[in-house]
């Protein structure tokens, strides 16, 4: 037993994935505590959204996952739906679910490049943001923003596609699965990789059904959990698609759930459409002004980080009397001292990325 | 006179080491932007190629900071051994057949020993930052250099087993085509061993900037920055020089200025590999890097000497 070093990682650090603070007590090289200290992001966005109006708030949801904007809209909306009874078209809801599903791609590049930037691994990075910078150029051409799309909005989307968007679509989903495979062979064929993967933070289904997480980081771990079969909403039912599972829940299952993830949303794309019918995008005869009556409501979808559920109180005003975000990052990331325990300093950077936490969710 | 040409040389050393590490930083941007599918420096001259032209001057300006806890002597100073002995190093690198600068009947074990005094440079410079990270990368730094010079050593002993001499003229004179298949092995644990050395990617554990920022240097900036950077691709050019030179055969098949070139052709392909394999592969933990070079990297550079042992009486 040497003497302990505590050693600082963050807020400011080139591999905590935004503002990630994490305090390493330190035996050796061996991590013998880390304890996350999150707060550096907060904004006091659920603060924030009980002085605007229900329309306004959407914006405020932007902000929450910076990289998977597109879900928090959705579950915002999906809450305010519930609490106002709007019914939201079928053309839209097919759109919500492509658009979703493109998100997922986009934020699980992000995950799975920075897995291989933790590593060192810098060029599977930029293989990843090339696969994600044709999804963001998809919303730019639907929407406008590349970042934070205000694109769903309580009764359905701000605006239809586009000319030509459907093919743009296409183009990527059937190019994107052979690069995943690349990306496959490229980064976890790869010894050195695997070696720094496999066996490295290992997550039981106990602890990770007891710590609350979901999305990757639960189904890593084997734990079959998806809203989208489990909670059916929206018009997932009638999609034929699979949930892609890991083992033991090592970094290089809560890796690799990610890449499959992104294959089966490719394949949900296609179906969506397929499916999709001209109509209406926007439900007809809302209200400028916003006002549900008395009571609360909460709706949860599966964002790329797990359940990501919004929970709405209507004290019949225009504007929430509260909002609360049940965010899956913040219970993913409070697994992060139990995983690190034991491992060196150098895995407790690569099961921080394998958390894919993000700290505008985290810290709201 | 020996003062003033020992003087002199160490001199060349530097300006190539200084012309090497500019033409070398390009070179790589350019090498990773092909890999990573980007354009890498492409404004400044043609293919960019004036681009460390501006960042030179940059580094110079660049306000020197000096953390108010580091131990400030040794924090100045270390950088200095750090570049220092790769740039010695140089002079008993046979440039082709029959002409090293410095022509000495211990080259190879020069070449071998100088370097690692950069070692102390680097736990020296660690320390004296006086900050964690650092202290962990000149750590990891000491344990990592110290142990992949087993392998090297054993490696290059192949190769002067071969030759029957310690000078590397006298290597590069009895140098044959087929010593290269006799010794591949023993050429690339030389060529792994190396890369450890100069701290370069899959081994760049002691900087890992995803982990320890930058390691033993995070604290360092400006010029003081560059001589670390200086140092690490001038490891680069002195191993892969010295590499094309012992096991590669020098200038062969040619002889004279032409042998020359073809040295340094050799040199840069073997640089081009280093750049290669460290913009491909991720990073090795710090146990693997060890266990890697003890259990496979040096019974392997033993098993090489055994065959070179057992060919070599029927030469």
């Amino acid at each position: 037993m040497t003497e302990q070093t505590i050693v600082n990682i963050g807020p400011s650090h080139p591999s905590t994935h935004g503002v990630c603070r994490v305090i390493v007590t330190l035996d050796g090289e061996t991590v013998v505590h880390a304890e996350p200290v999150i707060g550096h992001l907060h904004r006091g966005i659920e603060k924030m959204a009980e002085n605007r109006t229900y329309l306004q708030v959407v914006p405020l949801t932007d902000r929450l996952d910076y990289v998977g904007s597109m879900y928090a809209n959705w579950a915002y909306c999906r809450s305010v739906e519930r609490l106002a009874g709007i019914r939201v078209p079928e053309r839209a809801e097919y759109i919500r679910v492509i658009v979703c599903e493109l998100q997922r791609i986009a934020s699980h590049m992000m995950g799975i490049g920075s897995t291989g930037a933790d590593t060192g691994a810098t060029s599977a990075f930029m293989y990843t943001f090339a696969q994600r910078d044709h999804v963001v150029e998809l919303f730019e051409a639907l929407c406008g923003a590349r970042l934070t799309y205000n694109y769903v909005r309580p009764g359905g989307v701000s605006m239809d596609l586009p000319d030509g968007w459907v093919e743009q679509c296409r183009a990527f989903t059937a190019q994107h699965p052979p690069v995943m495979m690349e990306i496959d062979r490229l980064l976890f064929g790869n010894v050195i990789a695997r070696a720094r993967l496999k066996g490295v933070g290992v997550l039981t289904p106990e602890d990770a059904v007891g710590w609350g997480t979901s999305g990757p980081v639960a189904r890593g771990s084997g734990v079959d959990w998806d809203l989208r079969r489990d909670d059916p909403y929206s018009v997932y039912p009638r999609f034929d698609f699979q949930i892609p599972l890991g083992e033991i829940g090592d970094c290089y299952d809560r890796a690799r759930v990610r890449l499959w993830e992104c294959v089966e949303s490719c394949k949900i794309i296609n179906q969506a459409l397929d499916q999709i019918e001209p109509g209406s995008v926007h439900a007809e005869g809302l209200p400028r002004l916003l006002a549900p009556r008395p009571g609360d409501a909460y709706d949860h979808i599966e964002s790329a980080r797990g359940s990501l559920g919004v929970y709405l109180v209507s004290d019949g005003s225009p504007r929430p009397y509260r909002m609360k975000v049940r965010s899956p990052a913040f219970c993913n990331l409070a697994v992060l001292p139990l995983l690190a325990e034991g491992h060196t300093l150098s895995d407790l950077i690569v099961i921080i990325g394998s958390l894919d936490p993000v700290f505008g969710e985290v810290d709201r | 006179m020996t003062l003033l040409w020992g003087f002199l040389w160490g001199v060349a050393g530097m300006t190539v080491i200084a012309v090497g590490a500019i033409l070398g930083v390009w070179w790589e941007r350019k090498v990773a932007a092909r890999i990573q599918m980007r354009y890498g420096p492409q404004q400044i001259g043609p293919f960019g190629s004036l681009q460390m032209i501006a960042d030179v001057p940059k580094l110079l300006f660049k306000e020197d900071i000096i953390p108010d806890s580091a131990d400030k002597p040794i924090f100045k100073y270390a950088p200095l051994f750090v570049f220092g002995p790769i740039a010695v190093s140089m002079v008993v690198i046979p440039f082709s057949a029959g002409w090293a600068p410095l022509n000495t009947s211990v080259g190879v074990l020069f070449f071998l020993a100088v370097p690692s005094i950069e070692v102390i440079a680097i736990l020296l410079s660690a320390w004296a930052s006086h900050n964690t990270l650092s202290t962990l990368g000149g750590i990891r730094a000491t344990a990592q250099m110290i142990s992949y010079e087993v392998p090297r050593s054993l490696a290059v002993l192949a190769i002067v087993l071969l030759a029957g001499s310690l000078r590397p003229l006298d290597v590069v004179d009895a140098w044959r085509w087929w010593w290269l298949p006799l010794t591949f092995i023993a050429f690339l644990i030389y060529f792994i061993a190396s890369i450890a050395e100069m701290n370069r990617g899959p081994f760049d554990i002691p900087e890992a900037e995803s982990e320890l920022v930058a390691g033993y240097f995070a604290d360092y900036s400006g010029m003081r920055w560059a001589s670390f950077m200086m140092a690490e691709y001038g490891g680069m050019i002195s191993a892969s020089l010295f590499g094309a030179a012992l096991f590669l055969g020098a200038g062969w098949p040619f002889t004279g200025a032409l042998g020359v070139v073809a040295l340094i052709v050799k040199t840069i392909a073997l640089m081009t590999i280093v750049m290669w394999v460290k913009w491909t592969l991720p990073r090795l933990r710090q146990d693997h890097l060890m266990s890697f070079c003890w259990k496979v990297l040096t019974p392997l550079a033993l098993v090489q000497l055994v065959i070179v042992g057992v060919v070599l009486p029927w030469l």
